[in-house]
């Protein structure tokens, strides 16, 4: 399976500073914001998101945890059962700027997923996406707010986002499937 | 208590091999790996993060129908795998023995024939003959899970005793649990026995000899000891595990008078103070106050049999989501 | 009367008599009228039937003390029709009727109609064992005198045992005035009640009741002590533990009048079938789907290795006389069911010699012993000297099998009615090819060739 790096470190690290400004320009401050990491990799890297705010702005914005697998739509479909972590809400999200922040943007279902999550804690002001990459081949009406890189890929090709982490190192690579 | 703090928002997901368990029904835990009930718990742990929420409810088996047929009476485990079920969505069939068409002498295939035909997806079975789950697995195309079998196991009551005790002691390996009571007649002890020693758990088994059946022990179960000494049996121990003593046993003549029993063998402060200081209490139900237990150690600060219930639902929910995946 | 029988190059294997050797045999007027080595002269000048018998082992026709016809009151289960067809095609030319019928067998009409049934409707010989007890109540005992001259062969209360020691004692010592042996299902109720497999590791592990091997030897004691006291003949029915078989070696050592049998599935399975194939032996693993297997639920119940073992040495040593199938075929329904309710018992006319082969092409038992333990040794319990014997002037009964032949056991295909083998499924290597009740070829496999011929022909 030959792999492409697309990324190194210090790519994801520019991508994620202007991300982090986008969304503070945005929203016009961080009043009301709450970063919501999606399980697995959107978690760290709202945590990174939420550090580079502190850094320029000097607020800590609030990071939550969302885990999609009970609101998957492929429950049924899939050969195991992908495992189940707790969600965390480090707040009530009730009038809040939710920002969701995730790897990768493929079909949008994950994003479909989670927002009916997100609104079974409540009902929030607005909810934003924050995306690493997006990779195109979406199936539903979803787009990102706020994305690192936009990556055209082929349907055989799959995006690998690897951060230290979970991974041990910071890189995003494409990968084909032959 | 574990529950979901920031400092924890990033840890390791659990082995890969565990992940990818695919199993069809849960008849026992003697075909379960350690792995495979880590993976359990790790999924109980967010289904009882789901329960702390304002809407205890997620639309994970939404259309799946799950039917619990109920021939031994029972409350608690009935409606905790009702909970369970109705948190994730599904919907709930519950039908009794008594109002079935077994009363008019329907055998249990071809009842269980109808339910599936009806459209069941789980059937939960509590049944007075063991192996009578078994007998359904075989004969219809239903995930079987089984809610207690006649003295033979209780496979979701041995994981959610396992899983309180690894709540309150970290880590359950190495630990000593006490199993004192009518073990010859107890599907939980069965039960327990194979999940508790697959985690490394030692257990003691402390019953009068003629309420212990042959064979628990070594070679079959290395790190199962008997000690019909109660009083030496608790010593040291981290858990102790009264089960329910049936009046009828005395019947029987399996024992010369429930007195004499409750001198030896029932759980009191005193011997409890034997065991290592915050040992746990657990208890499977339903108690019988004053005879196995004392009203003092059952609702006093080392017992845990609340939570025991409030835990069933949890280590049900994952059961249930773990079970419903795959193109079947 | 037909043209005779005659039956060419098998290896001939006859107990009663000590030969085994390869040979021909001549079955005349239902008799068995001349043995003799390929072509010699002394064959009467006639036309035969031939069998080719090359390659394949022949002895007298089995003998089966201990089966359930179900005929009459249980015809769901089995017939005498097709109970001796299932007899038949597992080598038996005789079989003795157990008593458990609805109406017992307590009575001469019930001898005459089961005699009558097979007569018109049979294929082999149909032997009746009579009630010890009337209705087995176990509260009277039968007219063994009437019964007797009606021409049981045995008394028997199977399935109930005789609980009451002192009607057993009586029951015994009238016996002696017709020679009647009193065939004895040993088990002590209230050790064994509600269990439903043998107690030990694996009822433990199975959640089932058990009935301890106590159960057994503890009325096995008391039938030794009562033929002691009696000279009465007591038979010790389906054997299934180690104490019981010492306890019978001991007695015989004392020259008690006792007997003993044992069961094909006593001898080859152990309790370890209750958990269903794929078991392993050796460690605890998870049970399979197929656990609780009713087809595997007999009484007396499947015992332990240890068991097994004994078994086969005490029958190899003569303390066990014989081999009794204990055949009871049940209705599906039955045995489709939870393990607890289901009914006891396994269908083994047709599965008993090759599942009993196995034991041969194990080095356990010789071929020799086998057989006799099948057929002579039965036959002088009933005290019937024309049977289970190839001895010129016997009955022509006559037992084909081809030893090495292998077949997976299909119990759809069996002649009997009861389905409920443990084998279904089990390829076994040893195969009844032929089997012939006083000169009438009763089961033919299709590979066995039949022609023929004239003795001219034959000697060319």
């Amino acid at each position: 399976m030959p792999e492409k790096v697309i990324l190194n470190e210090e790519d994801i690290r520019r991508a994620l500073t202007r991300v982090a400004h986008e969304i503070v320009e945005k929203n016009h401050g961080c009043d009301g914001l709450v970063f919501i990491g999606m399980r697995t990799r959107g978690v760290p890297l709202a945590e990174r998101l939420a550090a580079e705010i502190k850094g320029f702005e000097g607020v800590e914005v609030p990071i939550g945890a969302l885990d999609i697998n009970l609101y998957r739509d492929d429950v049924f479909s899939v050969d195991w059962q992908p495992p189940v972590r707790p969600t965390f809400m480090p707040t009530d999200i009730m009038g809040k700027s939710i920002i969701l922040v995730d790897d990768v943007l493929y079909t949008g279902r994950s994003i479909r997923a989670a927002m009916d999550a997100l609104i079974d804690f409540g009902r929030p002001r607005s909810i934003q996406l924050a995306v690493l990459v997006d990779r195109g081949h979406r199936e539903l009406p979803i787009r990102a707010d706020y994305v690192g890189k936009n990556m055209p890929t082929a349907f055989d090709e799959d995006v690998e986002v690897r951060l230290k982490e979970t991974d041990g190192r910071d890189e995003v690579a494409i990968i084909r499937s032959d | 208590m574990r529950t979901t703090k920031q400092e924890e928002l990033s840890e390791p997901l659990p082995p890969l091999e565990a992940q990818r368990s695919r199993r069809r029904h849960v008849l026992d835990l003697d075909d379960f790996t350690r792995e495979e009930i880590e993976l359990v718990f790790e999924t109980a742990d967010a289904m009882k993060e789901v329960f702390q929420r304002e809407i205890k409810k997620v639309p994970t088996l939404r259309g799946k129908t799950l039917v619990t047929m109920f021939y031994e009476a029972s409350t608690r485990t009935r409606i905790s795998f009702e909970q369970a079920a109705k948190s994730l969505s599904a919907d709930v069939i519950n039908i009794s023995a008594s109002g079935s068409s077994t009363e008019k002498g329907e055998s249990l295939i071809d009842t269980v024939r109808t339910i599936q035909a009806l459209g069941a997806d789980v059937i939960v079975m509590r049944h007075y003959h063991a192996g009578a789950p078994y007998l359904i697995a075989q004969h219809v195309d239903v995930t079987v899970i089984n809610g207690g079998d006649g003295c033979h196991a209780h496979p979701t009551q041995g994981l959610l005793d396992l899983y309180t005790m690894r709540e309150h002691l970290g880590t359950v390996e190495g630990a000593k649990v006490v199993i004192v009571g009518d073990i010859l007649h107890s599907r939980v002890a069965r039960s327990n026995i194979w999940g508790l020693t697959k985690m490394g758990v030692e257990v003691v088994l402390c019953a009068p000899p003629t309420l212990i059946p042959v064979g628990l022990g070594p070679p079959a179960f290395p790190l199962v000891t008997m000690e019909p000494s109660l009083d030496r049996a608790v010593e040291g121990a981290d858990v102790v595990m009264p089960l329910r003593l049936q009046k009828e046993r005395q019947q029987r003549g399996l024992l010369p008078s429930i007195r004499e029993y409750i001198q030896f063998y029932q759980l009191d402060l005193r011997r409890l103070s034997m065991a290592k200081p915050n040992a746990l209490v657990l208890h499977p139900g339903p108690m019988n106050e004053g005879v196995e237990i004392t009203a003092e150690v059952a609702h006093g600060a080392q017992s845990v049999i609340e939570e025991q219930v409030t835990n069933g639902v949890a280590v049900r929910m994952a059961i249930l989501y773990l079970l419903m995946g795959g193109a079947q | 009367m037909a043209i005779p029988l005659l039956i060419v190059g098998g290896r001939i294997i006859d107990p009663s008599q000590g030969i085994d050797k390869v040979g021909d045999l001549l079955i005349a007027e239902g008799c068995i009228a001349w043995m003799g080595s390929n072509k010699a002269g002394e064959l009467p000048p006639e036309q035969y039937q031939v069998i080719h018998a090359e390659g394949m082992i022949v002895c007298p026709g089995l003998v089966d003390l201990h089966c359930h016809l179900r005929e009459p009151g249980f015809e769901e289960k089995e017939t005498i029709a097709t109970g001796t067809r299932a007899a038949a095609r597992g080598g038996f030319t005789t079989v003795c009727c157990m008593a458990n019928t609805n109406p017992p067998i307590d009575t001469r009409a019930t001898v005459e109609f089961i005699q009558k049934k097979a007569a018109a409707e049979g294929v082999i010989r149909v032997l009746p064992i009579g009630c010890i007890t009337k209705g087995r109540n176990g509260e009277e005992m039968v007219e063994m005198g009437e019964l007797a001259e009606a021409g049981v062969v045995a008394l028997s209360d199977d399935g109930n045992p005789v609980a009451d020691a002192r009607l057993m004692r009586y029951a015994l010592e009238y016996s002696r005035s017709f020679d009647l042996v009193l065939i004895d299902h040993c088990e002590d109720v209230s050790l064994s009640q509600g269990g439903v497999m043998n107690e030990g590791w694996v009822s433990t592990r199975l959640g089932l009741r058990g009935i301890p091997a106590a159960a057994e030897e503890a009325m096995v004691a008391r039938d030794i002590a009562l033929a002691d006291m009696t000279g009465g003949r007591v038979h010790i029915a389906h054997v299934s533990t180690a104490g019981s078989a010492d306890l019978i070696r001991r007695a015989k050592d004392r020259g008690i009048p006792v007997t003993a049998e044992v069961t094909p599935h006593h001898l080859t399975m152990t309790e370890e079938r209750v958990m269903g194939y794929g078991w392993d032996n050796e460690k605890p693993c998870s049970l399979p789907l197929l656990a609780y297997d009713t087809n595997a639920k007999v009484n007396p119940p499947l015992r332990t290795a240890r068991d097994v073992e004994a078994l086969i040495d005490a029958l190899k040593e003569g303390v066990i006389d014989a081999i009794a199938t204990d055949h009871a075929p049940h209705e599906d329904v039955e045995k489709m069911c939870e393990f607890d309710i289901a009914a006891f018992g396994i269908s083994g006319l047709e599965t008993a010699l090759g599942s009993l082969l196995t034991l041969v092409h194990d080095g356990k038992v010789d071929l020799m012993t086998l057989i006799s333990k099948l057929a002579s040794e039965p036959a002088k319990i009933v005290r019937k000297s024309e049977i289970g014997t190839l001895r010129v002037g016997a009955a022509g009964d006559v037992a084909i099998f081809d030893s090495e032949a292998e077949w997976v056991v299909d119990p759809a295909a069996f002649a009997s009615k009861g389905k409920n083998t443990p084998l279904g499924g089990c390829l076994l290597k040893g195969k009844v090819m032929a089997t012939i009740c006083q000169g009438e070829i009763v089961h033919k496999e299709d590979a066995v060739k039949l022609e023929t011929i004239s003795r001219e022909a034959f000697r060319t």
